[in-house]
This record gives C-alpha cells, structure tokens and sequence, in this order.
C-alpha cells in the first residue's frame, strides 16, 4: 500500500513539475503570474484528442502538435497583449488581470468551439506491471518517461544553450540582460512559447489519464500555483520541488482520506507551512 | 506617483457644492423608484450591482495597501453561510444576522490577515485564491453545519422592524420586495462608500497610501504596519460579510459554490475597471460590468467569450481605469468641477 502510494506519487509528481516549470518560467521572465496556464494545458488535452482520437496519428506526433499549437499561441499572447501592456501599464497588476482575461478568453473559447461533454482518449499502451509489489500500468510509466525526458530537456536547455543563459539572466535582470546585447523582446517571446510548450506536453500526456473537458483548467491552475507557493516563485528547483511534493501530497492524500477533504488538508497544510516560510522552499523575497 | 493626483483625486465627489452628487442622488431615490417600481428587471441589476459594489469597495480597500487581494469571495461565503445558519436554524431576525455575519467575517479576516498579510506581491495573490478554494471545501465537508453540498435553500426574507407599534422597516415578505431591497442595498452602499471615503481620507487613509508606495519605508518612519494592513484586511472582510449577508436573504440559497474563485476574480476586476485611484471606481466598474453582462444576456452563447474580450481590451487600452480618463473641459464647467 505505501509502496503504491509512493509509485503513484512519484508519477503524478512528475506531470505536475512539468506544469509548474512553465508558471515559473513565465514568472521568472516576466514577472507575472500567467493564470491562463492552466487554460493551456486544458487546449493541449484537446489538441492531443483531435489529432489522436479523431485524426487517428501516433501519439507521439499528438504531441509535438500540442507542443507547437501553444507555443504558437504562447508567442502571439506574448508579443500582442503582454508586450504592449507591460510597456505602458502604470500598476503591475494589470498584466496580472490581462491573464486573466486570457484564461477566460481561452476557456470560453473552447467551450464554444469543442462543447461542453467530457472526453477521452483510447489508451496507448495496455498491460500492467506488477514490480515491487504494487500495480503500475504501462502507460502510467509511459507517462512518467515523457514527464522525465521533458523536464531533462528543458533543464538542458536552460543552462546549455545560449538561449537558456538568455532566460536564466532575464530573469535576474532584465536592463543588464538588454546592456548584454541580447534581443530581450525574442527570448521574452521564446521564453513565454516554451512555458506554453510545457503546458502543452503535460496536456498531451495528462490527457491519456484524465477526463477532458474544457473546465479543466481552473483545477490545474489552482495546483500549478500551490506548487509555486511550496517550491518559491520563480525559481526552477523550486518548481520541480513543488511539483513532486504536491504530487506526493496529493496521492497520500487521497491513498488515506480520500475524496473533497485531501485538498482541503493540503491547502490548509500549505498556509501553515507559508507562515514559517513565506516565500516556499526555494523562493526569493518578492513584493 | 506625484502627490498632486492623491489631492485632487476625489474633488468630484467633494461633498459641497457639487451638482454631479445631487444629480446621482435625485436619480437614485427619487427617479429610480419612480419610474422602475413595477419592473422587478431593472430593480434586480441594480441591487446586484449594488451589492457587488459593497463588496468590492472592499476589495478596494486592500489594493490601496498594495496588495491584490483574490481571496474575497471566501469571506462573502463565510458571511453569507453565517447569515444563512442563524437565520434558519436559529431562528434570529434578518437584521441580527447581518451584522453578526459582517463581525464574524471580519473576526476571520483578522485571523487569517495575521498569517496571510505576511507575504508580499503574487505570493499574497496566490494564496488568497488558494483561501477562495479551501473556503469553498471547507463548506463542503462541513456537513453538520452547513448541510454540504446540498446547501442551505428557502430563506426567509428580512422581516419587519418594530418598536412597540410603529413599523420602521416594512417586512420584506410581502409582494413587492424588490423596491424594499433596493432601499435598503442603496442605503447600505452609500453608507458603505461614505465610511470608505471618510477613512481613505483621513490619517489612517494617508497611511494606508504609505503602505502602497512602500512598505519597508513606512515601517522605518515609525508606521505599525502589521496594525495597519490588518485593519485594512479585517474591513475588508467585514464588507464582503455584509455583502455575503445581503447576496443570501435576496438570492434565498446558498450552496458552498456560490461563491468561488470567479467571482473574486469579479470583485478584483470592478475595482480594476473603474480605477484604482478612485474610491468611486469599484462602484462605478460593478455599475457598468454588471450592465454590459445584462446586455449581452440576449447572446447567451457568446456572453462569456465578450466579456473575456472585453476584459483584454480593457486592458490594453484603458488600464488605469474609466476614471482616469480626462474630461474635456466643457463637460468639466458644466459639472461645477474646479
């Protein structure tokens, strides 16, 4: 029983990291919490629903569709609304609200153009595995392999390539990052498409587990930002922290209580835990 | 931010000589009732509106300590639900209930503003929405008091208020409650909007303004600032318990959704539309959201989507509110503004 726990922990952990990683990506670059994250991720499940289920590719082609249906979109949030925004706006908050209204954008969007019943998609691998005396389905180890390779990735990514160094020191600074010659208006943009990319693969790959509906945003938004609470804004250890923590919180949770009161427990834990750490494990003081 | 703007800011509502306040007056009580007695409709969206502003004056009042507050609909629920129980299972009058809610939601803003205030900028964000969502689990699991997911339904509207035989408040069980609740939610918001504008404007407004700019200067000038901001956070909560309070006996149910994260992303963007320098704004933004939302019932379909577009747009073109736009001058003389 605790091993199961533990195993499932450790999956679900993995899937939220990748969520969390783009919020504080997003954060990081631009100073701005990104409440449509979750709206992405819920238009990376429907990506990987039509051209999975009703196109009838491989999945792994349904993925990089979703990767780069949101990175396109991602792009264009950041170059024509958050761009001009964060140019003139005399309150920082208004970026803030201008996320929100993306959220609502999206979400209202696919509510009109894919319907409001829940779907899903066929399994890609069948079989379960019985290893350490606990029950793991194939494709929950599919899941978590892809979840692994992404975060992998990107964190070679960030402190490899050039553009990786390019965020990294956005997000530290961004008038000495200008001073350095660096097109800061192209990495802000690659920067906010990644996040989206993210959120994107975690649709991709979430949608093979969990139903599909376009309100299913607002639960992971909620999450992505208790994960950045835990872990500290902003900071990409603490997100990969976050992300596993919650994961292994949610499934302990759920392993002993069970039902509406897991999250309950976890919100009320996370408050208690903000008073004696106000900025999470890792985060730097902001505000 | 140049001092100059804090002391003109709210020369429009300065309270002598001013026609725009006997203009808004004479509408209100006189016109208003006049002529929308005997359509419930209109009634109806201006006591919405009404109520949403109370509760977002509130909301006002922490961004003007500088923080973004998410977390309101958590107490316009725990008022709401407060009011709900005394009043159906314990029998108390409306009127009791009322304030009782606006002192118990006030009592837990105090208490959860001691561990929440302590965080600055998006933390404090994030966690006053993740406060909107345990607030609304809490009234789920909670089944012994607030009867869950089935949620607390039929009511009763305010009753009567006598002295011996002389009726002050008519009893709101009658017929034609709608022009009662639009008295009473009108007086309510403009005692609101006159406690609001009467603190915002005295020391502990000033105070407040420091607290905004910066939080770590006011504190080396000799500011409490632990004090302060709860003061702020506890009025706030108590407005959106009076509001919860009201929204309950007009609606008569209430359920541990009724108030989720939405509508504190509602209360915040009101304030944002009307103009966050300006204590009219959060009245003025609910007045006209609410307005636009009714107008575009007729598209039903496509009523969410407009309103997100509308947000957006806001946003990029108008983001320091409807007040912050400049009268052209005529207009100005007109409305005897110096």
């Amino acid at each position: 029983m605790v091993n199961q726990i533990i195993i499932n922990g450790m999956i679900l952990g993995s899937t939220y990291a990748l969520i969390a990683l783009g919020l504080t990506l997003v954060f990081g670059i631009m100073k701005i919490i990104n409440f449509a994250h979750g709206q992405m991720y819920m238009l990376g499940t429907f990506t990987t629903y039509y051209v999975y289920s009703i196109f009838g590719y491989n999945f792994l082609v349904a993925l990089l569709c979703s990767i780069f249906v949101l990175a396109v979109i991602g792009a264009i949030f950041e170059r024509y609304l958050y761009r001009r925004v964060l140019g003139f706006a005399k309150r920082e908050e208004v970026a803030m609200l201008l996320s929100v209204g993306t959220a609502l954008l999206i979400e209202d969007s696919a509510l009109i153009f894919f319907g409001e019943k829940r779907k899903g998609v066929k399994p890609v691998l069948e079989g379960v595995y019985h290893i350490f005396n606990t029950y793991i389905p194939a494709q929950r180890i599919f899941i978590f392999l892809i979840a692994i390779s992404a975060i992998v990735i990107f964190l070679v990514l960030m402190q490899k390539t050039k553009t990786g160094r390019a965020l990294r020191a956005l997000a530290q600074d961004k008038e000495v990052t200008c001073l350095m010659g660096v097109n800061v208006k192209k990495v802000s943009m690659l920067g906010f498409a990644i996040a989206a990319g993210l959120a994107g693969v975690t649709g991709a790959v979430l949608a093979l587990e969990y139903p599909i509906y376009a309100g299913s945003g607002t639960a992971i938004s909620i999450k992505a930002f208790t994960m950045l609470m835990i872990g500290g804004a902003g900071v990409i250890p603490g997100a990969i922290i976050g992300g596993f923590i919650l994961g292994m919180l949610e499934s302990i949770g759920y392993g002993v209580f069970g039902g509406s009161e897991t999250y309950l427990l976890i919100y009320a834990s996370v408050i208690v835990f903000l008073s004696f750490r106000p900025h999470g494990i890792m985060g730097k003081p902001w505000g | 931010m140049s001092s100059d703007k804090f002391l003109h800011k709210d020369g429009l509502l300065k309270l002598k000589d001013n026609k725009l306040i006997i203009i808004i007056g004479a509408i209100y009580f006189v016109a208003v009732p006049l002529f929308c007695r005997n359509s419930p409709y209109f009634l109806s969206v201006i006591i919405n509106y009404s109520i949403l502003s109370c509760i977002s004056l509130g909301v006002w009042l922490t961004f003007s300590i500088g923080r973004i507050n998410i977390g309101q609909a958590a107490f316009v629920g725990i008022g709401g639900y407060t009011t709900a129980i005394l009043i159906t299972k314990l029998g108390m009058s409306f009127w009791i209930s009322f304030l009782l809610s606006g002192v118990i939601a006030a009592f837990f803003s105090l208490l959860l503003g001691f561990v929440l205030l302590r965080l600055k900028g998006i933390y404090f964000s994030m966690i006053t929405l993740t406060l909107t969502a345990s607030i609304n689990l809490v009234f789920l699991n909670t089944d012994f008091i607030t009867q869950g997911a089935n949620g607390i339904m039929n009511i009763p509207r305010p009753g009567a208020v006598n002295i011996g035989n002389f009726t002050i408040i008519p009893s709101f069980r009658t017929e034609n409650y709608y022009i009662l609740f639009y008295y009473l939610v009108s007086i309510i918001l403009l005692v609101c909007f006159i406690c609001i504008w009467r603190l915002y404007n005295s020391r502990i407004g000033w105070i407040f303004r420091a607290l905004r700019q910066n939080e770590t200067l006011a504190q080396s000038i000799g500011i409490n600032i632990i004090k302060y901001r709860i003061m702020a956070y506890t009025i706030c909560g108590f407005l959106g318990g009076i509001g919860g309070s009201l929204f309950v006996v007009y609606i008569q149910n209430i359920f541990p959704d009724s108030f989720k994260v939405v509508d504190s992303i509602n209360y915040m963007l009101y304030c944002f539309l009307g103009g966050l320098d300006y204590i009219f704004g959060p009245i003025l933004g609910s007045f006209l959201l609410t307005i636009c939302f009714e107008l575009l019932r007729t598209i039903q379909k496509y009523q969410n989507l407009i309103y997100a577009i509308i947000i957006i747009c806001l946003m990029l073109w108008l983001p320091n509110g409807i007040m912050s736009i400049k009268l052209p001058k005529k207009i100005k003389l007109l409305l005897n503004k110096k």
